[in-house]
This record gives structure tokens, C-alpha cells and sequence, in this order.
């Protein structure tokens, strides 16, 4: 008898945090949108943001845009040989890759380096009083940490996923060339031929929403850093968990919301 | 140089008169979920003088700390700093009073992906309009003020503790506050290192005339730093001899016990007290 007031007691306090987590969050988002548009702009944070988060993770978009174009020629070279569709294999790759791998891999790796990076960094400030340290010198933490970064991320992501996009379809290239033998001219023709603008605006349009998600999480998550050493540990690990399924979800909805718009 | 005025924040400038309380909080409350961390505490602090709170771990002290800067709200009573009711203010105009206040974080909370020179001249370089060699030679004169001249541009990981602490004083007295506040800044430290941070607290408020709230449940360094006075030498050095009567009386003591005031009074009157709470915390 005595049990179940207990569980709902316990399930009414999960939902009534998880409720002040999501409320947290979209004022965050609100605070770093209103920040993008008003004085002080730290305009060098901003800078150093798109060197950490663009250029620092270039390597590992451009590792995962080539293998994976490679893979999807390999895997996709086979079930169009039951076809007899071998040369179509250029449209194939780039149709996934432009619409959908691109932006949500590209992302998921962002997710992975960027998300756990900003939530271990601002983790720290927080545990080590350097956020209060700021606010007491008078500066305003939203301002001067989340916004470039949100900035630096809404910025750097569509132009990850490009680059992520062409070393992917460069990767299928080789493999198209080198082990299906598919000419080049016949490749690059069905690549050109398997893309429609609407497509392209849907892969270009998708990072932005995915950039702008997984830094704000990396931020709420870092600034609600509690407990110590312990609590930065605990919030990288959830910053990158919440980032990479928040990407899926967003990717989904933008992707509905896109085709219903474009098609 | 343009630094920051109140003005700029949208806040109505109120000269705070002589001697006229700097801070002043009255029947402040504060609790978070089931706990009362403050009940019922009023007191003030004048320009120039120094209030140093004692009490135990977990009795409150920091919390009065983090309500002067805004850092946090009271549930009840009202706060006021600089001429200013911070408890119903919005951030942006908070930064407007804490452009005139400064803090000395309990661990020195130095930004680590900074040198030292730039930790000391962060809210000049950021938030004024003061060029960027006049902040280097404000950043050497305050490093020199605390001894540290030579470690300008020296990550924080490279110094000691106690050399910590003191980059900590230096970066909130850069911008020529009106106001500081300590939070244990002593804590964790030798005697000897605590003895020089004291010496920073006391040069700071009577070479500076900075009013100083300090925060701390070291004995010695309260009495040190009351009893203390710094004044220059013919030779232009500075020394610490003890300090007037009137210099004495011009700190004060506040006793935390469970979120009250305890006991409020002079460095005398504490040692003299009868209340066995405080004869306990003394002995």
C-alpha cells in the first residue's frame, strides 16, 4: 500500500525536474539568441570559437565524410549489381550523403568532440567559481562563453557538413573507380544527375538547426555543472548522450518540416 | 580611459555620503528548498570600515557574500550596495554595481586559460575602454602592490597557493573598487602565507580606502587584520604597526550561528563576552 505513493511521489519529482531542465534550456537559447543581437559582443571569443570548434574538428569530418562516402560505395556498389545498376552508384552516394548522412554524421561528431568539449570546459569554470568570478568582475557569462559558441557552432557546422559531403563523395570516387570500375565521367555525371536543388537547400539548411542544438546543450549542460570533479565528469557524458539523440530528433522533425516546405 | 559608470547600466547615480553604510541589509531571508540558510540578518558596513564575519562551516557566510554581488536573491528583507537595492535588480544592471565592487574567491577562482597579468587586467581589458598598454602598466602596479611583479606572465597552475590568493587580490583591486569582499581568503594556507594575504587585506583598505567585508573562521587572521594598520614610512615603504583605537572600532565583528547574527560588536567586546557559543569559537 505504502508503495505506490511512494513511486508516483518519486516519478511526480523526475518529471518536475526534467520539466525545469527544459525550461532552462530553452531560456538559455533565448538569452544566446538575445545576445547575438545586442552590445557587449566579444567579437575575439567569437573568433577563437570557430578555430576550436571549425578547424579543430575538421580532421575528424574529414575522416568520416571520406570513409563513409567509401563504405556506401562498397555496400551500395553489391545491391546495385543485383540491378544491374552498378554505374548509378554516384547518385546514390550523393543523394545520402548531401541529404542526410552528411549533416547528421557531421553533427553526431560534432556532438562527440564539440558537446563534451564546451560541457567539460564551462563544468570546470562552474566547480571552480570562475563563472561567479566573471559575473563579480562584471561580466556576463551568457555573453562572453555561450554566445560565441553558439555563434562559432551555428556558423561552423553547415560548412563541416560541405566539407564532410565532398570528401564523401570523393571517398565513393575512389572506390567507384578503383573497385567497382566505374569510370570517372559516368560517377560524376550520376552524382550531378542524382541531386535536385530542393535537396541540396535540405542539407545545407539541416546543420544550422544541428550546429545551433548541440552547443546550446553543451552549454546548458556545462553551466548546471554540480559536485565537484565528479559532477564536470558526469556532465561531458551527459552533454554528448543528450546532444547525439537530440540531433536524431531534430534531424527528423527539420527533415519533415523541409520536405513539406521544398517538395 | 572611459571606465564603466553606473550611469552607462541604466542606474541612477547615488553618491554614497562618508561614511554613510556601503552595504546595508535588512531582515534578509533566504532559504533553498527545506533549508534556511539566513534568517532575519541585518547589519550594515560604512565606507572605509571593515566588517569581518566569523562562524562555522556551512553557518552562512559566503551566502551574505554572494548576496551583496547579486550573485544570489533573498527570499525576504532587502539588500542594498553602493546606494543600490541589488535584491530586486535585473543582471545587466547588477554589472553596473559590480563594476565598482570587487571579489576574492575562496580558492582565488583565476582563470586558468589565462596568464597572471591577464587574469589582473581581465575586467579592464574586457569591460573599459582603457587602452591596452595603460592596462599593462595598471596590471605591473598592482602586481608589484601584492609582490608578484615578476610572475606577470606566468599561467596561474605555475604559482603557489598563497601566490594564487594574492593574483586573486590583485585582479579585484585593479579596477579601483569602492568595495571588497574576502571569502576565506586565508583558508588552506601556512601561517606565514596567511600572514602576507592579511598584510594585502590591510594595505588594500587603509593606503586604498577600500571598505573590505571578510569572510573567514580564522581567528588570527580576523584579529590581525583588525588590530592591524598599514601606513608609509618616510622612506615611501610600507609597514604594518598596530593600529589606533578609533582604527580598531572601525572593525567589526559579526558572529553567524545557523543563518543569525550571533553577536555583532568590536574586536574587544568579542574577546569579552560572556556567550559560551563565542567563548567555545574563541577558545
Amino acid at each position: 500500500m505504502s508503495e505506490a505513493p511512494q513511486k508516483s511521489g518519486w516519478f511526480i519529482e523526475w518529471v518536475k525536474s526534467a520539466l525545469l531542465e527544459v525550461q532552462e534550456y530553452f531560456r538559455l537559447c533565448a538569452a544566446a539568441i538575445r545576445g547575438a543581437f545586442s552590445r557587449p559582443f566579444y567579437a575575439h571569443d567569437l573568433m577563437e570559437q570557430i578555430d576550436v570548434i571549425g578547424l579543430g574538428s575538421l580532421t575528424v569530418v574529414l575522416l568520416t565524410g571520406f570513409f563513409t562516402g567509401a563504405v556506401l560505395a562498397l555496400q551500395s556498389g553489391m545491391t546495385l549489381d543485383q540491378f544491374g545498376a552498378r554505374p548509378f552508384v554516384g547518385r546514390l552516394i550523393s543523394a545520402s550523403m548531401i541529404k542526410e548522412l552528411g549533416p547528421v554524421l557531421t553533427a553526431l561528431m560534432l556532438a562527440g568532440r564539440v558537446g563534451s568539449g564546451i560541457a567539460a570546459e564551462l563544468g570546470s569554470m562552474v566547480v571552480t567559481e570562475q563563472i561567479a568570478a566573471l559575473r563579480a568582475l562584471g561580466t556576463d557569462p551568457m555573453r562572453k562563453l555561450v554566445v560565441p559558441r553558439v555563434l562559432a557552432g551555428f556558423i561552423m557546422c553547415p560548412i563541416l557538413t560541405v566539407v564532410a559531403n565532398t570528401v564523401g563523395m570523393l571517398g565513393g570516387w575512389i572506390i567507384a573507380v578503383t573497385q567497382l570500375r566505374v569510370s570517372s565521367g559516368v560517377y560524376w555525371t550520376s552524382v550531378v544527375e542524382g541531386l535536385f536543388i530542393e535537396d541540396v537547400w535540405m542539407g545545407l539548411i539541416k546543420p544550422f538547426f544541428l550546429g545551433f542544438v548541440i552547443v546550446t546543450i553543451g552549454c546548458h549542460v556545462g553551466l548546471r555543472t554540480s559536485g565537484g570533479t565528479q559532477g564536470v565528469g558526469r556532465a561531458t557524458t551527459n552533454a554528448v548522450v543528450a546532444a547525439s539523440v537530440v540531433v536524431l530528433v531534430v534531424d527528423f522533425f527539420v527533415t519533415r518540416l523541409l520536405i513539406s516546405i521544398l517538395f | 580611459m572611459r571606465a564603466k559608470n553606473i550611469a552607462d547600466f541604466g542606474l541612477p547615480i547615488e553618491l554614497v555620503e562618508p561614511h554613510a553604510p556601503v552595504v546595508l541589509f535588512d531582515k534578509v531571508w533566504l532559504q533553498f528548498d527545506e533549508k534556511v540558510i539566513l534568517r532575519d540578518v541585518t547589519f550594515s558596513v560604512r565606507a572605509g570600515h571593515t566588517k569581518i564575519f566569523l562562524g562555522a562551516s556551512g553557518a552562512g557566510k559566503s551566502t551574505i557574500l554572494k548576496l551583496m554581488l547579486g550573485l544570489l536573491k533573498p527570499d525576504a528583507g532587502t539588500v542594498w550596495v553602493l546606494g543600490h537595492r541589488v535584491d530586486t535588480m535585473n543582471e545587466t544592471q547588477l554589472m553596473g554595481v559590480r563594476h565598482h565592487m570587487g571579489m576574492v574567491f575562496q580558492e582565488g577562482a583565476l582563470f586558468d586559460s589565462f596568464s597572471v597579468g591577464e587574469n589582473v587586467g581581465y575586467k579592464l581589458y574586457e569591460e573599459t575602454d582603457m587602452p591596452n598598454d595603460e592596462v599593462r602598466r595598471r596590471v605591473e602596479e598592482v602586481l608589484g602592490f601584492v609582490g608578484l611583479g615578476e610572475h606577470i606572465d606566468k599561467p596561474p597552475s605555475a604559482l603557489s597557493g598563497g601566490q594564487r590568493r594574492r593574483v586573486a587580490i590583485a585582479r579585484a583591486m585593479a579596477a579601483r573598487p569602492k568595495l571588497l569582499l574576502y571569502d576565506e581568503p586565508t583558508t588552506g594556507l601556512d601561517p606565514m602565507t596567511s600572514l602576507t594575504i592579511d598584510a594585502e587585506i590591510i594595505k588594500l583598505r587603509d593606503l586604498e580606502q577600500v571598505t573590505s567585508v571578510l569572510v573567514t573562521h580564522q581567528l588570527r587572521d580576523a584579529f590581525y587584520v583588525a588590530t592591524q594598520e598599514a601606513r608609509r614610512n618616510g622612506a615611501g615603504e610600507v609597514e604594518l604597526i598596530p593600529a589606533a583605537r578609533e582604527k580598531v572600532e572601525q572593525a567589526d565583528f559579526v558572529m553567524i550561528k545557523e543563518g543569525r547574527v550571533h553577536f555583532e560588536g568590536t574586536a574587544e567586546e568579542l574577546r569579552h563576552s560572556k556567550d559560551p557559543y563565542l567563548q567555545t569559537f574563541l577558545s
